[in-house]
């Protein structure tokens, strides 16, 4: 660990991945996030590192699949837009069990919608926006200092799942300076070998091949039972979450991200008119930490979930109150960050209720 | 007399970059003609242990498990992203990607244009057999005029349509590309032809010279309704007619003798 250094959002998140020992860079520009993309096309000639700006996100998502399969670690960064073009080769990755970073900066939508930040592409990210069976471990930064340290996290899953993994960042994220510490860079040269599955040519062993393809269901069957596996470990041992002022809530919050950060004023704020608010932010939106916010839930009769969309992880917020508290909503769509004091009025009308 | 027998029939040995896995091609269909020249050639230039082979979606979808060599199936259209990706990421390894009229010239048009452009050093092999053979003989970019295919059953008009396309003609105009040659394997004296075109494919990769694909005029007699032989004939007959036959680009032959390559 080194000293505080004030950087902008998108470049932390670059120089996290290049001292995670990520080599490979593909991307296309788009706002708002180009400033990664930027970032990493003059940071990689640097470290010896491959920069290339793909012709679309189709073939961005692409060239990411034929990287990670020679054995590379590898990332984009892309918005909404792009990240819908790129749901076809995360399908194929998925399947092929091929690792890479897939930083998501999302904006207002649907359509071309706009620039600001967005929360309203969880369903896309979180459910999986490709065909198939398939999950992706999904994180969900609310500072910079996390944004680093997911982001480093994020590579190390993929590379041990053998999975696709998505940073789940918003345009305030990725505009927002903040001052971060950075790990020490790890030298690529000693990750742990993928020489048990990539395609390193087929010397002094058997030509093998990686797809996600098998015309016979039964074949395949058992290639989407081996996900279904890594899944239930990837459920058992990398739920993330954090709590703020939990320890004796009245009234319990769940938000991500930056909307975490904004909620945690909107705590204080409900503290100091004497209701007890707490807040519960999930980091791993998948694997989505039900378990503690079901127990959490037995604590208090409302539990509200704030969110920049019309109530996408509402549904997972459900799914583990299971009905023991009320779960109202409060949203802002298409790119209008909420406020601390709106989300504070809008719980005084359910507790008015 | 018995040398010349002995090496006859080392020239008859399947070559070892083929897995031995019998081909699930139809009679009369050229897929099985190419792959075993790009056997025999990653044979030549010994490598085998150092080539990936990018197989598409189509009636090819099954290549890499037909070749001795490591190997994946690229989303439809997507092999030269994938083939991109792989070499900039492993530059010492050799990628060839093998596709079909549907997946290179119409679905993944951008990305065949976009890696030639740049000069990707892969080598693409490219199957021009004028239909979207895996999926029934429906129209693909390729389809002549007048030809009657599952999608164009009038039969194909520029008006309704448009025109078939030519990918070497476009090559052409792309800066990146090291070889282009549009080759034929129906008669037996194409095949050395076509070979020697595959060859130069691959020396534009391996010298370092830039992007090198070859289009083989190729048969689909059961979506084109034909028995093989009516198939050959209508290659003959018509294909080469709209697809001319020859060397578009060739920035390697002048690469090869200034390194003294053979
Ligand atoms: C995104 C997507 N669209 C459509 C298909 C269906 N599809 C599979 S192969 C193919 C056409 C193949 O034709 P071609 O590339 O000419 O190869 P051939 O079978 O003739 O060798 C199509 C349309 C697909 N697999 N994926
Ligand atoms: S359908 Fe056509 S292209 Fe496919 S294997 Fe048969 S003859 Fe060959
Ligand atoms: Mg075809």
């Amino acid at each position: 660990m080194g000293e505080k250094i004030m950087v902008k959002g998108t470049e932390a998140i670059g120089e996290a991945a290049i001292r995670a020992g990520c080599r490979v860079y593909f991307g296309y520009p788009i706002t708002p996030q180009s400033e990664l993309t930027e970032y990493m096309a003059r940071r990689m000639p640097q470290v010896g590192g491959v920069f290339l700006q793909a012709e679309s996100e189709v073939a961005t998502v692409n060239m990411m699949y034929g990287a990670s399969s020679v054995g590379a670690r590898v990332m984009t960064s892309t918005s909404s837009p792009g990240f819908s073009l790129m749901q076809e080769g995360i399908s194929y990755m998925a399947c092929a069990r091929l690792p890479g970073v897939f930083v998501d900066v999302v904006r207002g939508g649907p359509g071309l919608g706009d620039i600001q930040p967005s929360q309203g592409d969880y369903f896309q990210i979180v459910k999986g926006g490709g065909h198939g069976d398939y999950r992706l471990p999904v994180f969900s930064p609310s500072s910079l200092q996390e944004a680093v340290e997911l982001t480093i996290h994020a590579f190390d899953v993929a590379d041990k799942y053998r999975t696709p993994v998505v940073i789940f960042a918003d345009g305030m994220m990725g505009q927002m300076m903040e001052p971060v510490e950075f790990p020490d860079p790890i030298d690529p040269s000693t990750l742990p070998s993928k020489d048990d599955w990539a395609l390193t040519g087929a010397k002094g062993r058997k030509a093998r091949y990686v797809t996600s393809f098998d015309i016979d269901p039964y074949k395949l069957e058992k290639m989407n039972l081996v996900l279904q596996e890594t899944y239930k470990e990837i459920e058992k041992n990398e739920q993330k979450w954090e709590e703020f002022m939990t320890d004796d809530i009245e009234v319990l919050f769940v938000a991500h991200g930056t909307v975490g950060r904004i909620v945690k004023s909107a705590v204080k704020l409900a503290r100091q008119k004497g209701i007890k608010a707490g807040l519960f932010r999930p980091i791993s939106l998948y694997p989505f930490p039900y378990k503690r916010l079901s127990e959490l839930a037995e604590k208090v009769d409302i539990v509200m979930t704030v969110e920049m969309s019309s109530g996408q992880m509402l549904e997972d917020v459900r799914l583990a109150v299971e009905g023991k508290a009320e779960t109202p909503f409060y949203g802002r769509l298409a790119g209008v960050v909420p406020t601390p004091g709106e989300i504070l009025e809008a719980l005084m009308k359910e507790l008015r209720r | 007399m018995g040398q010349e027998l002995q090496e006859s029939i080392v020239l008859a040995k399947m070559p070892k970059s083929l897995s031995g896995k019998e081909f699930t091609y139809c009679p009369g269909c050229h897929h099985g003609i190419v792959h075993r020249i790009i056997a025999e050639l990653i044979d030549e230039f010994q490598l085998r242990e150092k080539t990936v082979l990018v197989a598409p979606v189509g009636c090819s979808v099954f290549a890499y498990e037909f070749f001795d060599v490591d190997g994946t199936v690229a989303a439809h259209g997507r092999a030269l992203a994938v083939a991109t990706g792989m070499k900039r990421a492993r530059p010492d390894m050799f990628i060839i990607t093998y596709q079909g009229d549907g997946d290179l010239a119409a679905i993944g048009t951008a990305e065949t244009i976009h890696a030639a452009n740049r000069g990707e050093r892969v080598t693409t092999i490219f199957i021009n057999n004028a239909v979207y053979g895996m999926t029934g003989g429906q129209m693909a970019p390729t389809t002549l005029l007048g030809m009657k295919t599952t999608t164009s059953p009038y039969g194909r008009t520029p008006e309704r349509e448009g025109y078939p396309i030519h990918i070497m003609e476009i090559m052409k105009a792309l800066p990146g590309v090291a070889y282009a040659e549009r080759v034929k394997v129906s008669k037996p004296q194409d095949i050395p032809k076509a070979k020697m075109a595959i060859k130069k494919a691959f020396y534009a990769q391996l010298l370092d010279v830039g992007f090198g694909i070859v289009e083989v005029l190729s048969t689909c007699p059961t979506n084109w309704g034909m028995d093989p032989v009516e198939a050959q004939r209508w290659l003959e007959e018509n294909m080469t007619k709209e697809f001319p036959l020859g060397v578009y680009v060739d920035k390697v032959t002048e690469v090869m003798k200034e390194k003294g390559v053979k």
